[in-house]
């Protein structure tokens, strides 16, 4: 047969010397091996004093965004839920009334925005498709939760504190901005 | 009136000596299921049990603590007298060997001279023989009384292991014997001390063999055959539970602490503390130091007990038996013809 690459290596047959099939040597060549792990450094992350950090591009829970003034910047228009490909997204949509204009940067709004967590698989494309600016994914992950109910957050869940009232835990929440 | 004219001191000091010996053991063995986990952890790059208390230092009381609380489980169709009694003999055996052990020379107290031994028999090695070959029963019966398949194969594997390798320690033994001319534990140590050589330059060989032979006794890796668990689901204690299978685990520790120092005793001069003149301290802190060199002794060769099993993968069953019957008894045979030869000849 011919040999596509000249990695190949014939196994070697020669029988085993004496001081080979005594195993004595290769037994403390071995020792020696796990003796020199002794001091090498350990990759252990000691987790919960310990973090790794997450990669920039990571994408973890949602976040609904605020502007500046902490208005609401989601329209309710659904392009996330037509863009989801887990169909996790589910809102309502409602009408600003009068004296919500703090509230609310646009005539609509959403009045019920709920994600199931146990159905998205965090690809990010309700992020691409928003044309608003409104959702990204932060870099935090759902915590474990005893009932199913528990995985389906709704808008207290994910909105973002809002910087005019609550500052440092916006600051928080926003975090490292890809 | 007179029953027993028995030296009560002699037999008190007698008994705090076993009740610190036997405490002692076990607390050793305690911290050395820690001590293996650490240094499995260090070999292989990891951290180990670091969590209870600082460096993980309170995880063996952690663990015993579990061991009692977890329910305590008798097999219907296990032989419930056999059963308990299997762990127990095996626990026993092992701390037996203590008894003939020299920790260390003499020390003074209250007027008394007190010899650091419990008991300083004549035959202090055939006492350990003995006492070791008991440890087996209890490994048999345990895996007699579970009525299980893969404990019975496994106790099986252990007799017959135990027993091939037994001879072979025997035979390495019987030169090491030849060179020292007792079989009083205490003469032996008693011969190596003060300048002289350890018995490890005399039996080189001899002490590998007993070294194997000790290993494949305790069932360490590469000769815990007995538990292998990825064969045996997981060895003769596989039906026990709570503080019964604790008592097996432990006992094996205890067995390798044992054989530690015993090997310390027998080749490596025991309480010996090598260039050190002990007349140049008091007798007491000497005898202290003494204790000390021979616990350092057995911290080592538990070390490289515990190197060695995170190196080396276990024995297929018939290298094991080959290893046994092929290679160390006819080496041993052969050691001790050399022996004999050279003790013929300087004479």
């Amino acid at each position: 047969m011919q040999a596509l690459t000249n990695k190949a290596q014939a196994v070697n047959r020669k029988p085993m010397t004496f001081l080979e099939r005594l195993y004595l040597i290769n037994i403390i060549k071995g020792m020696m091996i796990t003796f020199s792990h002794m001091f090498k450094k350990q990759p252990t992350i000691r987790y919960p004093e310990e973090k790794r950090e997450f990669s920039p591009v990571f994408r973890g829970l949602h976040v609904l965004n605020r502007d500046e003034e902490g208005r609401e910047r989601c329209t309710a228009c659904g392009l996330c839920a037509v863009a989801c490909p887990a169909e996790a997204i589910t809102m309502e949509a409602a009408e600003r009334i009068e004296g919500e204009e703090n509230l609310y940067r646009e005539e609509k709004y959403a009045a019920k925005y709920e994600i199931n967590m146990l159905r998205c698989i965090f690809c990010g494309l309700c992020e691409d498709a928003c044309p608003k600016d409104a959702i990204y994914l932060s870099e935090t992950f759902a915590p474990a939760n005893f009932t199913r109910k528990g995985f389906i957050y709704g808008k207290p869940d994910l909105l973002i504190p809002n910087p005019k009232t609550e500052a440092e835990a916006y600051a928080e929440a926003k975090g490292v901005e890809a | 009136m007179t029953i027993l004219a028995l030296d009560w001191a002699l037999l008190a000091e007698k008994l705090i000596m076993i009740a610190i010996i036997v405490l002692a053991s076990l607390g050793i063995a305690l911290y050395t299921t820690f001590a293996e986990r650490k240094v499995a952890a260090i070999l292989q790059d990891r951290p180990g049990p670091s969590r209870a208390g600082p460096f993980g230092l309170l995880q063996p009381l952690a663990d015993g603590l579990k061991l009692i609380m977890k329910e305590e489980i008798i097999p219907n169709a296990a032989n419930k007298w056999l059963f308990i009694l299997g762990p127990a003999l095996a626990m026993t055996a092992s701390l037996m060997t203590c008894a003939v052990i020299p920790w260390g020379s003499a020390i003074d107290v209250f007027g008394r001279h007190i010899e650091l031994q419990i008991a300083d028999v004549n035959i202090g090695v055939l006492y350990v023989f003995a006492v070791v070959s008991m440890g087996v029963y209890g490994i048999m019966i345990g895996g007699w009384a579970s009525n299980n398949k893969f404990s019975l194969m496994s106790a099986l594997r252990a007799a017959s292991q135990a027993i091939s390798y037994e001879l072979a320690m025997g035979l390495a033994l019987i030169a090491l014997l030849m060179t020292t001319g007792s079989l009083s534990l205490k003469t032996i140590v008693e011969q190596q001390v003060g300048g002289n050589w350890w018995n490890i330059v005399y039996q080189p060989l001899g002490f590998l063999i007993f070294f194997i032979t000790a290993m494949a006794e305790c069932n360490r890796t590469p000769f815990d055959l007995p538990e292998a668990e990825n064969e045996l689901n997981f060895g003769y204690h596989q039906e026990y539970s709570s503080m019964k299978l604790g008592f097996y685990l432990f006992a094996e520790y205890i067995n390798m602490i044992m054989s530690s120092a015993i090997m310390a005793s027998m080749y490596f001069g025991g309480y010996d503390l090598p260039f050190f003149n002990e007349a140049s301290v008091a007798p007491n802190i000497a005898a202290m130091i003494g204790v000390g060199t021979l616990l350092i002794k057995i911290v080592l060769f538990i070390f490289l007990f515990m190197w060695i099993r995170w190196t080396i993968p276990r024995f297929r069953y018939d290298q094991l038996m080959g290893l046994g019957w092929k290679t160390l008894i006819p080496l041993a045979l052969f050691n001790m013809l050399v022996t004999g030869a050279v003790i013929l000849a300087t004479q």
